[in-house]
C-alpha cells in the first residue's frame, strides 16, 4: 500500500501493540502484590466495610511499587514512564476489582496536572506529592463525563479565588486530599487545587453500584483554591485528561473481563451435570470461545489506545474511541455470561463475579458510554449522523 | 545469518542481471526463484536463503519499487498458501525439487482435494479410497468445493488406504496428476450464479508412490500442516484501516447522504469499531509471529472475518434502498479466483454467506479454541476408537 492511497484518516502505520518484558515485569510485581493483599474474600471484606479505599494497599502499590508515579516525569519523583506501562497495572487492578484510587488519582488528576504550566510551584508540588503516593487527588468531574465535556463547569470562581458549586458523583472522592476542580472563573474556564479538608468543601457519599469504586458528591461553598491554569490550557488539559483516562479504561475493562472469562472456565471445566462437566457442552463452550475471542480483540484495542497515548499520535482521540467502544461491552458481556455459566453459585453474595459485574457495568459508564464513543468516533473518521 | 543489506545486495543484483524492462515475466520469476528471493525464509536451492521470513518484506518492497513482475499469488493462492508449506515439511528431495519452482512461478497451478460430499467439518470420516497396485496407488471417489481444480495441472489429495483403522489414521496424503484420464471436474454452481469451485470425479486415477506425501497412514497429520497453513494464509494479509468490506461499507455511506438513516448510522458505526478491532487484532498477531512469540489469536481471526464480512454486507444491500433489490448479473461463470469485497453489494452478501462454511466452519472453529486455547473438556466422542468400515455413515 503506498502512502498516496492512504486514507485521510489512517492511523499512524506502526503502533506497539505488545507488552516490552518492563511492562511484563511491572505486571508480575502488581499481580504478586495483589494476589497476596487483595484476594476476593479481602476485597468483598473491604468494601463491607465503612473505608473508601484500602489504605494499605494503595501505599504498597502507589509507594512501594511506584505505580502513583508512573506518568509523571522523573524530576517530579515520578518514574517518567507512560500509558503503556499505566496500561498495564491497569489491567491488574481490573483483574482484581482492587479498591484503590488509581485511575482517580494516578491518571486523570495526574493527566490534568501534566498540561499545566510545570514551572508553576503549585503544579510541581501536586504533581511531586501525587507521584510520591503520598496525597491522592481526584479531578472533580461527574464520572460519566466523555473526552470532550463537560462543555461548562458547574463550579464558579469568585475573582479572589473562593469556589461555590457543586459537583455530583466524582470516583474516589472521599478517599482524595486533593481535588482538581474545573471551574468558571471571571474570565473563562480555569482549573484549581483544592484541599479536600478545607473550610466550605463538603463530600456527600453515594451508595455506589460498584463498591469497588466509590463515588460522592462534593460541594464547594466559598471553598479556597489555588489557580493551576485558565483559558484554553485550562480547557484543554482537562481534556486531555479525560481522554487519557478514557483511553486506559479500557486496559481496565481488559483486566475484568480477563478474569470473568478465566473463571468461568476453570468452573465450567470442574462442574459436573448430567455426567459430565458442564464445559463440554458446545451450547456453554461456544460461548466461551466467543468471549475468549473478544478478549483477544479488546487487548489489541486496549493497547493501541495504550500506545496512540504513549507516542502523542494525533490518532489518539481515534484509538481511545475505539476501545471503548469496543471494550466497554466486552467486559459487560464476559461478567453476565460469568454469572450466567456459573449458575446459583454466580448469583451468591459470597462469590465474588458480583464484584466484577458491577465494575464492568459502572465502567461501561465510566468517562463515556459507548455510545457516546461511537458519536465521537462519526465526527472523527467522516462518517456523520443522517 | 542473512541480513536486510545482505538481501537488498542480492535483489539488486538479481534486477541487475535480469532488468525487469527487458525480461521475459516467466524467466524473471524463474531467475528470482534461483536467486533465493522468492521465499527467503524457505531453504537454499529451493527459492530460499534460510532467511527470517519477516525479511521477505524487504525484498519484495525493492522489486516492487523497481517495477518486477509478481507471480500473481490470487491466482496460484492453493499452492502457495497450502502445498508449498506441506511439500516442504514432509516431501522427499526430489519432490521439493521437481513441484516447487513450477508451483512458485506460476507455471503449475494446485488444488487441494479434501472436502467430500460426505466429509465436511468431519473431515476425517472421508470415503475416497486409494488401493495399493505395484509401485501405483488406484484412487476412487468423489471430492467437493474444489477451487481452481479447472485450471489446476497438480492437487494435493487425501484419502483412504486402510478402512480397518479407526478414522484418523487410516490415511495417506498424495500429489495427484489433474490431466491423469480418470480425473473429472465439473463445475458447482452457487448461490453468487458462478461456479468459483468443482466436484472433482476420480475414477482408477493412477498416483506412483512416489508422489506420496508423508507415510502411508500418517497423512491425517500432513493434512494438519497443509490446514493450519491455510489459516495462517487467511489471517496474514496486513490491511489499512477501513480496508476490505468496511471500506466498501463506509464509502457508500459518504457517497449517498440521502439514504442515510439514524438506525443504520448505529449499527455502521458499531461495525466500522468491530473491523477496525479485528484490524488490530490481526496487526498484533502478525507483531508476535515476528517477535517469535506466535499467540492463539490465529483460530479467532476467522471467526471475527466471517461475522463481519457478513454483518457488513448485509448492512449495504439494506442501505442501498432500492439498488439493494438488484442484482449485477446471474450468468454461470468459471472465475479464475476470488474477490470478496469484488463486484456489487449483492454478490457480496451471498459470497460472504460462504465465510462461515469454507476452510472451517464457525462452529467448527469455536470448538478449537474452547478445547484447544482454553482446554475445556472435549465432547463425548463415539467414534474414536472404531475402525472407519463400521461407522454409521
Amino acid at each position: 500500500m503506498t502512502t498516496e492511497t492512504r486514507p485521510a484518516n489512517a492511523p499512524a502505520p506502526d503502533p506497539d501493540l505488545l507488552y516490552s518484558d518492563d511492562e511484563e515485569a511491572l505486571r508480575d510485581a502488581v499481580r504478586a502484590l495483589l494476589t497476596d493483599r487483595s484476594d476476593p474474600a479481602t476485597v468483598l471484606a473491604a468494601v463491607e466495610s465503612d473505608v473508601p479505599y484500602d489504605a494499605a494497599l494503595w501505599r504498597s502499590l502507589a509507594t512501594e511499587i511506584g505505580t502513583a508515579g508512573l506518568l509523571v516525569p522523573e524530576e517530579f519523583g515520578g518514574a517518567g514512564a507512560g500509558t503503556r506501562e499505566a496500561a498495564v497495572v491497569l489491567e491488574e487492578l481490573g483483574r482484581a476489582v482492587a479498591p484503590v484510587p488509581y485511575l482517580t488519582s494516578a491518571v486523570l488528576a495526574v493527566t490534568a496536572l501534566l498540561g499545566c504550566d510545570h514551572e508553576d510551584a503549585e503544579v510541581a508540588g501536586a504533581l511531586t506529592a501525587l507521584a510520591a503516593g503520598t496525597t491522592v487527588g481526584a479531578l472533580a468531574v461527574p464520572l460519566t463525563t466523555a473526552p470532550g465535556g463537560p462543555s461548562e463547569p458547574t463550579v464558579r470562581a469568585a475573582a479572589d479565588g473562593t469556589l461555590t458549586g457543586r459537583v455530583t458523583s466524582v470516583a474516589d472522592a472521599a478517599a482524595a486530599d486533593l481535588l482538581l476542580v474545573p471551574a468558571q472563573g471571571p474570565e473563562g474556564p480555569a482549573l484549581f487545587a483544592v484541599e479536600a479538608a478545607a473550610d466550605g468543601v463538603r463530600t456527600e457519599r453515594v451508595t455506589p453500584l460498584d463498591l469497588t469504586r466509590p463515588l460522592a458528591h462534593v460541594s464547594l461553598d466559598g471553598a479556597r483554591g489555588r489557580l493551576l491554569a485558565t483559558g484554553d490550557r485550562a480547557r484543554e488539559t482537562v481534556g486531555a485528561a479525560l481522554l487519557t483516562g478514557a483511553g486506559l479504561l479500557a486496559s481496565e475493562q481488559l483486566g475484568v473481563a480477563e478474569w470473568c472469562l478465566a473463571e468461568t472456565v476453570r468452573h465450567t471445566a470442574e462442574r459436573t451435570q448430567f455426567g459430565r462437566p458442564v464445559g463440554s457442552f458446545q451450547a456453554l463452550k461456544h460461548r466461551m470461545a466467543a468471549r475468549w475471542l473478544e478478549v483477544a480483540s479488546a487487548r489489541a484495542a486496549a493497547r493501541n489506545a495504550a500506545d496512540a497515548l504513549a507516542t502523542g499520535s494525533p490518532d489518539a482521540p481515534v484509538a481511545v474511541a475505539v476501545a471503548q467502544a469496543y471494550c466497554a461491552p466486552v467486559a459487560v458481556r464476559a461478567a453476565e455470561e460469568c454469572i450466567q455459566l456459573h449458575g446459583g453459585i454466580g448469583m451468591t453474595w459470597e462469590h465474588p463475579a458480583h464484584l466484577y459485574l458491577k465494575r464492568a457495568k459502572s465502567d461501561e459508564l465510566t468517562l463515556g458510554t459507548p455510545g457516546r464513543h461511537r458519536e465521537a468516533l462519526a465526527e472523527l473518521v467522516h462518517l456523520g449522523a443522517p | 545469518m542473512t541480513d536486510a543489506a545482505d538481501l537488498r545486495r542480492r535483489t539488486a543484483a538479481l534486477l541487475a542481471a535480469h532488468p525487469p524492462a527487458t525480461t521475459d515475466r516467466l524467466d524473471f520469476l524463474r531467475a528470482r526463484f534461483d536467486a533465493g528471493l522468492a521465499w527467503v525464509h524457505f531453504p537454499a536451492g529451493l527459492g530460499g536463503l534460510d532467511a527470517p521470513r519477516a525479511l521477505q518484506a524487504v525484498v519484495d518492497a525493492e522489486l516492487a519499487a523497481a517495477g518486477a513482475p509478481g507471480n500473481d499469488p490470487g491466482r496460484i493462492g492453493i499452492g502457495l498458501g497450502m502445498a508449498a508449506p506441506t511439500i516442504l515439511r514432509f516431501g522427499t528431495d526430489e519432490q521439493k525439487q521437481r513441484f516447487l519452482r513450477p508451483l512458485w512461478t506460476g507455471e503449475e497451478v494446485w488444488c487441494q482435494l479434501f472436502s467430500e460430499p460426505g466429509a465436511g467439518s468431519d473431515l476425517a470420516a472421508l470415503a475416497t479410497r486409494a488401493v495399493r497396485d505395484g509401485d501405483d496407488w488406484v484412487v476412487d471417489g468423489q471430492k467437493v468445493w474444489t477451487s481452481s481444480a479447472h485450471l489446476a495441472r497438480w492437487a494435493i489429495l487425501i484419502a483412504r488406504t486402510d478402512p480397518d483403522l479407526p478414522k484418523h489414521r487410516g490415511i495417506s496424503y498424495f500429489v495427484c496428476d489433474m490431466t491423469d484420464p480418470g480425473v473429472e471436474v465439473r463445475p458447482l454452481r452457487q448461490i453468487t450464479g458462478e461456479a468459483e469451485f468443482n466436484e472433482v470425479f476420480l475414477t482408477g486415477v493412477r498416483i506412483p508412490d512416489a508422489h506420496r506425501l508423508g507415510e502411508v497412514g500418517e497423512g491425517w497429520r500432513v493434512a494438519q500442516t497443509t490446514l493450519m497453513n491455510e489459516r495462517v494464509a487467511i489471517g496474514g494479509n496486513r490491511i489499512p484501516r477501513e480496508g476490505g468490506m468496511i471500506g466498501v461499507a463506509a464509502a457508500d455511506w459518504r457517497a449517498r447522504p440521502e439514504l442515510r438513516t439514524h438506525d443504520l448510522h448505529q449499527r455502521l458505526l458499531t461495525l466500522w469499531v468491530d473491523a477496525e478491532v479485528a484490524r488490530l487484532t490481526g496487526e498484533r498477531l502478525r507483531q508476535q509471529l515476528t517477535k517469535g512469540q506466535p499467540g492463539p489469536e490465529g483460530s479467532g481471526m476467522k471467526l471475527a472475518f466471517a461475522r463481519l464480512a457478513q454483518e457488513i454486507s448485509g448492512w449495504e444491500v439494506e442501505f442501498l434502498g432500492e439498488d439493494g433489490l438488484t442484482y449485477d448479473d446471474w450468468t454461470m461463470r468459471r472465475p479464475e479466483g476470488v474477490d470478496f469485497t469484488g463486484r456489487e453489494a449483492g454478490y457480496r452478501y451471498l459470497r460472504a454467506k460462504g465465510n462461515s462454511i469454507e476452510g472451517g466452519t464457525s462452529e467448527v472453529l469455536l470448538n478449537i479454541v474452547a478445547e484447544r486455547v482454553l482446554g475445556l473438556p472435549p465432547e463425548p466422542r463415539t467414534d474414536k476408537d472404531v475402525a472407519w468400515k463400521d461407522l454409521p455413515r
